[in-house]
């Protein structure tokens, strides 16, 4: 669906986008991550042909990327929201719409469904400026999805919504996804990608440091931790053992076979096991490991 | 261009759709026609006749100063013992108190005005305008010249009227005059107020941030342009309701002076034969005033005023627009960054007010050409009549000029239209516009 090939973009003093590449399935909920000023706003504006790549190409359905012929395929919400706050939302969504290539009449039925769908029908008449912060956001996301985008590029599309309309958002975005939409979710809200996205990718200062699928890259990242809980003191195994609360054990096994002697051991000793279980690492912690490994402390020095 | 021609209408219905328009649109004219109407006023209202009261030592200028004078009467008197000059004027209910002292050998001595908060120039030159005329003849009479060779010296005014070479019509430089004067001091306050809406427009999408949205769907190129068509298509419509509410004026005085004309001539009117040679007279003064209008070459004057509207438009708002682009929130900013765009208009009207005296002055020429300023100071020159060749060179200038000027500010606008933050140096603007 969306190929990145050595994608870079310098501006003035710093290289924004520094020789990224990646691929994105179609139908995939594809999560770029990365600290703030990482480059992910600028890898985005590339994607959607706001700026040019300085080198590299990006191949959008087998195509190279052409703005005036693949906008309006693609939807677009920017991380700083942005609507006309004096005009009306009717004519608002009407004018966003046509702006993507729909006829006057299209846009009308898909407006209609959008606001139906979201239950925003007794807005139509106000101007932006009279909505809370969550509905203008709720209404971005619909002018985002109005023209039925292959590509739905997302930065940050939860700030400012209150957890009922987060869910709803989300909701919206799983069913766009399995309809065929591929979608491109920036954030560095790690729960929301581990619980949303199929892939990421990692950036920090412009390098992708990180990217793949989140179950393999929370394989790649395990420290073959376990949590044990029982009704004893576990004897024989300290060198195993990483900490201790109460019952509660955190261990780590070199390989399965020490895990089965723990286990034999529990078994023999009569002991009670209510929990055994293997602890991936969360991308949150991930993350914070391999951006500061690759010192982004610098920038909040900056 | 569909996507161009759906933002020239989102930029000219939101306008237009707004109250604020409306109002500007009708009570503009309003405004401007009560100023005038208040202005006029106060003008006629000043015009009340000033009292001179005369105390001529000399005896030589006594009943010989005009009294049919518009502005000054005259009235002969002297203080009593005592009383101060204050006193005196307001005795005689005068506002000037003319003080000429005796002759010394037979030559006048002097001459001194005493008026409340000092003495207004007009009010002294007429003074010394009577006197000087009135020793004269006293001197040319010494000279043996006589009384009936000395009114034909003084009625020897001679008429002088000034024709165009080209067409052999009757010019007037008085009318030449208020004309370019008014159609180039409009083309200013155009460039001013559609200019900055321009900047206006493009500073709200910056900083509500929709530019970035409207940008992955169109070319900033379009949005740019769309924006600056859209607002001048603003103006466009408010010019063209402020004409048709003039010619409206215009038909309803057309249709309500006959019946004036008619009231005029009632019995109770013809009686008063002043009023009738006033009215002649006034007539007689108008005629050739209306007659030059007619004269004037309308077509050139109103190609020329299109043609310099459109293009002085747009090549500000086009410099507008990059401005706008470069702002960040801070409207202090917008201030200082608006100088070096307003700076070429600040000279057009300066340049304007030489072209009003000096339409053929090598600065006139000048200003005529460069595209800048040209849109001000060539219609300041075109009721004058300007060299052909002139005219040709300054509208190819200008066309060239909001050419470049367009092409250089969209390459400014595209890539300030997405920098936030930081305020660009001149050398990274200048880099925008060689990279890209």
């Amino acid at each position: 669906m969306l190929k990145l090939n050595h994608l870079v973009k310098t501006y003035a003093t710093q290289k924004a986008v520094d020789d990224i590449s990646f691929s994105v399935k179609k139908g995939c909920i594809f999560g770029l991550l990365g600290p703030n000023g990482a480059g992910k706003s600028s890898l985005l504006r590339m994607v959607t042909g706001i700026t040019m790549p300085d080198s590299g190409e990006i191949i959008f359905n087998n195509e190279p990327f052409l703005l005036s012929k693949h906008s309006v395929q693609i939807g677009y919400m920017p991380e700083e929201r942005g609507l006309y706050k004096k005009m009306k939302i009717s004519e608002q969504a009407m004018y966003l719409a046509q702006l993507k290539g729909l006829s006057r009449s299209e846009a009308q039925t898909k407006i209609n469904y959008w606001f139906k769908r979201l239950d925003m029908q007794n807005w139509e008449n106000k101007k932006v400026e009279d909505l809370s912060k969550g509905m203008s956001q709720k209404l971005q996301f619909v002018l985002t999805v109005v023209h039925d985008p292959k590509l739905l590029i997302l930065d940050e599309p939860f700030s400012g919504l209150d957890p009922l309309n987060s869910e709803i958002i989300k909701n919206e975005i799983f069913e766009l996804a399995k309809n065929g939409s591929t979608i491109i979710f920036s954030t560095h809200r790690m729960e929301q990608v581990e619980e949303i996205c199929e892939e990421i990718i990692l950036i920090n200062k412009g390098k992708s440091i990180l990217q793949g699928d989140v179950k393999s890259i929370k394989e790649q990242f395990k420290l073959n931790h376990f949590k044990l809980v029982i009704n004893n003191e576990l004897i024989g195994f300290e060198h195993h053992i990483i900490s201790k609360k109460g019952n509660e054990y955190i261990l780590h096994f070199n390989n399965q076979d020490d895990a089965n002697a723990v286990l034999n051991y529990c078994i023999q000793q009569q002991i009670k096991i209510s929990c055994f279980q293997e602890l991936l690492p969360s991308l949150n912690e991930i993350f914070i490991n391999q951006v500061e490994g690759s010192a982004a402390r610098q920038f909040t020095n900056n | 261009m569909n996507k161009t021609w759906l933002i020239i209408k989102r930029e000219y219905w939101t306008r237009v759709k707004k109250k604020t328009f409306l109002i500007t649109t009708l009570l503009l004219p309003i405004l401007v026609a009560g100023l005038i109407a208040l202005v006029s006023y106060l003008a006629v209202k000043s015009e009340q006749k000033q009292l001179i009261v005369i105390q001529d030592e000399s005896g030589f200028f006594i009943n010989k100063i005009d009294s049919t004078d518009e502005f000054y009467k005259t009235i002969y008197s002297q203080p009593k013992a005592n009383e101060s000059k204050k006193d005196f004027l307001e005795r005689k209910h005068a506002d000037i108190f003319l003080h000429i002292l005796p002759f010394k050998n037979n030559h006048p001595d002097s001459v001194i005005i005493y008026k409340e908060g000092g003495v207004s120039l007009s009010a002294k030159s007429f003074i010394s305008n009577e006197l000087d005329k009135i020793y004269q003849i006293k001197q040319m009479q010494d000279a043996g010249i006589n009384k009936v060779q000395i009114d034909s010296i003084n009625n020897s005014a001679m008429a002088i009227k000034s024709y165009d070479l080209e067409n052999n019509k009757e010019t007037s430089s008085e009318i030449a005059m208020a004309m370019g004067y008014s159609m180039g001091f409009l083309m200013y306050i155009i460039i001013f107020i559609y200019g900055a809406g321009v900047m206006r427009g493009v500073m709200e999408e910056k900083t509500n941030r929709i530019a970035e949205v409207i940008i992955s769907s169109v070319k900033p190129f379009q949005l740019m342009m769309g924006k600056i068509l859209g607002i001048g298509l603003v103006g466009l419509t408010q010019f063209i309701i402020w004409l048709s509410l003039m010619g409206f004026m215009f038909l309803v005085s057309q249709i309500v002076s006959p019946q004036m004309n008619a009231a005029m001539h009632s019995p109770i009117m013809q009686n008063s034969e002043m009023q009738q040679q006033a009215l002649e007279q006034m007539n007689g003064e108008f005629n050739p005033m209306i007659q030059n209008l007619l004269h004037q070459n309308w077509g050139l004057i109103i190609g020329a005023f299109l043609f310099y509207f459109l293009g002085g438009y747009f090549i500000y708002a086009a410099m507008f627009a990059a401005v706008g682009s470069l702002v960040n929130e801070d409207p202090q900013e917008a201030q200082q960054l608006t100088l070096p765009v307003s700076l070429p208009i600040i000279f057009g009207i300066i340049i304007l007010q030489a072209t009003i005296k000096d339409p053929n002055s090598p600065l006139s020429i000048f200003g005529s050409l460069f595209p800048l300023t040209s849109p001000i100071v060539m219609l300041g020159r075109i009721p004058y009549g300007v060299p052909t060749w002139q005219l040709i060179s300054s509208i190819l200038l200008l066309i060239g000029g909001f050419i470049l000027m367009t092409w250089i500010s969209a390459k400014i606008y595209r890539t300030g239209i997405l920098m936030y933050g930081k305020k660009p140096t001149l050398k990274e603007i200048i880099k925008w516009i060689r990279n890209s």
